[in-house]
């Protein structure tokens, strides 16, 4: 449930950061998800960021393709 | 099924709306010209046929990234003229404004709807105004009227759609309905894109001189183009399958829809159009469109088939299958 | 958008598609938990791409379809009390209570308003003094710790016009109580990977140590819900049960325990009713006393009797995969996407307004 959509992390000012999704910008509570910097990217569901992604486990799901592909 | 009063869903361009005038308006008012409901009427004088059409103009906020009410008052009406392929021939505008509304204010707008009107190559050649007080309206409402030409050998309507034409389309959807979000400032997003809000009438005249049996043609204003394909295929009684890889959409517009669950197919556009042409000349048309600044990003987006009438097939961009229904109500936004 | 999105292309979908369909020796009934699953489902097209053996069947995790309409009735009339700003997220806008919707009333003149953020409802209270803002929360616990976070935020910032009429709603005991359920046959869930990026993989063990079934926490993509549904089947394959992350560049193991925190800290557990489920234990959150002041429920005078769900009516049992749309008597004669009676076909993409869509 629930609509958690990635964006990048511009800026921080206290407990608020402003994140970029692709373009559109919002102002995001960091109340759950404190120590969130500058080029990170959060996930945001009702205006607050719940998790920090991590870039690699991203590519963790192309990576089961290609040992498929040749598996 | 109607309700008991009106809603604000029934204003929202979608199935709703369409019933509001099925099932209220036309029952009083029918008539043959009135009753296919396309965006324009078609009066028959002697051996020439008018076009005339008219809408009302009550957005907010009226000054908007990428245009303002004047603007769209007229794009508007000569989009409706176009869709039927007349040739402007006048338009006329009655304001209604609240008392206290700035004269400055006032003195922009007509300055939008003077330039939007020469880009256009129309006159607005007769009008009205009226005062009401404050708090009746919000500001300003403009409804204005055009009556156009259409050639000879030109015969567009929603029900011409056949077997074997291609969809067109001249741009990216969403810009119009999403620039307005942005400048309302609603849902505390900040953003960077213009409504597409532009006069149609020019393009259309160079599409159809490279084509003049262009089949249907309709502009996708409230209830986006997923509402107006499934319309065309339901007045043509064909199937229509389109192409999400096609179908172009700017990064910002699927930022927004992203963050707010919307499904762009039902965003409301100002400056687009679809048309569906025989297949020997989509090429052609395509060309002539990519040529015309209105028309950079044309794209062909589908095509009409036989199989599956009176639906709308949106090939994913995975390359699955979804139905385009018509929009039944306001999109809100969702957390879930 | 960045790059962790840009994973679906054909060619990796294709893939995916080519894997699933060599570990389809027989059918499959796999749940997918959560609405928002049912709507990137939908408009991805996936049901048109997996084999026929697989059926993919909506559950019980989107608010429209399990708010109970006496709660429904409750917020309708809490917008009718004088000077009350009723906020809510637009979802249940369109749910209909007994006589009326949140929508209609909109349209009749009260003060409702669609907020996408319960920070927006205190920055509301804040710029509108006079008005008593009530924030009708409602969500899982993907919402529950930021509904937590605000209600606190008001206290630091000393709102005083600011309530929360909760109705929000924890996803693992009802998914016990439908796995209880004899008739729900389902081998395998697809797990709501937001709500699991708050509570992690332990709260879901139940499902295979209790009942032995599979369970994969997947992401919304629609390339996450096909390697959800291929580890599903290379679970079965492999004679294996067990909750597995697909969803691993959001969701930890451990969830996020801070907003977990905030949100015990904030809310209890109490008794819920879900629509055609009924009151399940220690499935909903209301606020504890140290912010009774707060609670809309508590403070305003408005009671929420068990209302019965429209005779006929089947969305409980279509929510939990026990009947389809068909078997409703209601289905597509009074109850229609245009008119809906029940909350399976009010959002559009719920099972019956899917159905509706597609003729079966």
């Amino acid at each position: 449930m629930c609509l958690g959509v990635p964006g990048k992390v511009v800026s921080v000012n206290e407990d608020i950061a402003e994140v970029d999704f692709g373009g559109v910008r919002r102002d995001v509570s960091l109340l759950l998800c404190p120590g969130v910097m500058e080029g990170d990217y959060v996930l945001v569901h009702v205006g607050f960021a719940i998790q920090r992604l991590e870039k690699e486990d991203a590519m963790e799901t192309l990576q089961l393709l290609e040992e498929f592909i040749r598996g | 099924m109607m309700e008991k009063n009106i809603l604000l869903a029934h204003g929202a361009g979608g199935r709703l709306s369409h019933d509001i005038v099925t099932e209220l308006f036309l029952p009083f008012l029918k008539n043959e010209i009135l009753s296919p409901l396309d965006d324009s009427a078609v009066l028959t004088v002697e051996k020439t046929r008018l076009a005339l059409t008219t809408d009302s103009y009550v957005v907010k906020p009226l000054f908007f990234p990428g245009g303002d009410i004047g603007r769209l008052s007229i794009c508007g009406t000569i989009n409706d003229l176009a869709m039927v392929g007349a040739k402007p021939l006048g338009i006329s505008a009655a304001f209604i404004l609240e008392e206290g509304f700035s004269v400055e204010a006032l003195e922009k707008i007509l300055s939008s709807t003077k330039s939007a009107a020469m880009e256009a190559d129309v006159m607005v050649v007769t009008g009205d105004t009226k005062v009401v007080e404050r708090g009746a309206v919000e500001g300003l409402f403009i409804t204005t009227s055009g009556v156009g030409i259409i050639p000879e050998g030109v015969d567009v309507k929603s029900s011409h759609a056949t077997p074997g034409d291609v969809i067109i389309i001249n741009g990216p959807i969403g810009d119009h309905e999403i620039g307005i979000l942005l400048a309302r400032g609603e849902f505390s997003l900040k953003g960077q894109i213009k409504s597409d809000c532009a006069p149609l009438g020019k393009l259309v005249q160079k599409m159809l001189k490279a084509c003049p049996t262009i089949h249907a043609m309709r502009d996708p204003t409230r209830g986006g183009i997923g509402t107006v394909l499934w319309e065309i295929a339901n007045a043509s009684d064909v199937g229509i399958m389109v192409d999400e890889e096609e179908i172009m959409i700017h990064e910002e517009v699927r930022g927004v829809c992203d963050l707010l669950g919307f499904d762009p197919y039902y965003l409301a556009n100002e400056g687009k159009l679809v048309a569906f042409v025989p297949r020997e000349d989509a090429e052609r048309v395509v060309g002539i469109m990519r040529a015309d600044p209105l028309g950079r990003d044309s794209a062909i987006i589908g095509k009409v088939v036989d199989q599956n009438r009176r639906k709308v097939l949106l090939k994913t961009h995975i390359g699955g299958h979804r139905l385009l229904e018509p929009l039944s109500s306001v999109q809100f936004p969702r957390i879930c | 958008m960045n790059q962790c999105n840009r994973i679906n292309t054909v060619g990796n979908v294709d893939s995916m598609l080519m894997g699933i369909s060599r570990l389809t020796d027989r059918t499959f009934r796999f749940m997918e938990v959560c609405g928002t699953h049912t709507v990137s489902i939908f408009r991805s097209g996936i049901k048109s791409l997996l084999p026929k053996e697989i059926e993919l069947v909506s559950g019980p995790g989107c608010p429209v379809c399990v708010t109970p309409v006496a709660e429904i009735d409750r917020a309708i009339s809490m917008a009718a009390l004088k000077d009350v700003t009723l906020l809510t997220f637009g979802d249940l806008m369109r749910v209909p209570g007994t006589s009326s919707s949140l929508s209609k009333e909109k349209a009749m003149g009260k003060d409702i308003r669609v907020i996408t953020s319960p920070l927006d409802a205190l920055e509301v209270a804040a710029r509108e003094p006079e008005r008593k803002v009530v924030f009708f929360g409602v969500g899982f616990e993907t919402t529950s710790p930021a509904i937590a976070a605000s209600v606190k935020e008001a206290r630091v910032r000393g709102i005083s016009n600011f309530y929360l009429l909760s109705s929000q709603r924890l996803i693992p005991p009802a998914m016990k109580i439908l796995l209880s359920s004899k008739d729900a046959k389902i081998d395998g869930f697809i797990l709501p990977g937001h709500v699991s990026v708050i509570i992690g993989k332990e709260p879901y063990s139940f499902i295979s140590d209790e009942f032995s079934l599979m369970g994969v926490i997947t992401g919304f993509e629609a390339l996450d819900i096909l390697e959800g549904i291929y580890m599903l089947l290379c679970q079965n394959k492999e004679g294996r049960s067990e909750i597995e992350v697909q969803y691993k560049r959001a969701v930890k193991e451990e969830g996020n325990p801070l907003a977990l925190e905030i949100m015990k800290e904030v809310f209890k557990t109490v008794s819920a009713r879900w629509r055609g489920m009924g009151m399940i234990p220690g499935s909903g959150m209301a606020l504890r006393e140290e912010f009774k002041e707060m609670d809309a429920a508590e403070i305003f005078d408005i009671s929420c009797e068990d209302k019965p769900d429209a005779p006929g009516c089947l969305c409980g049992e279509i929510l939990q995969g026990i009947k389809t749309p068909k078997e409703c008597s209601l289905f597509g004669t009074r109850c229609t996407p245009q008119d809906p009676v029940g909350p399976c076909m009010v959002s559009s993409e719920g099972s019956c307004a899917a159905f509706y869509k597609y003729g079966g």
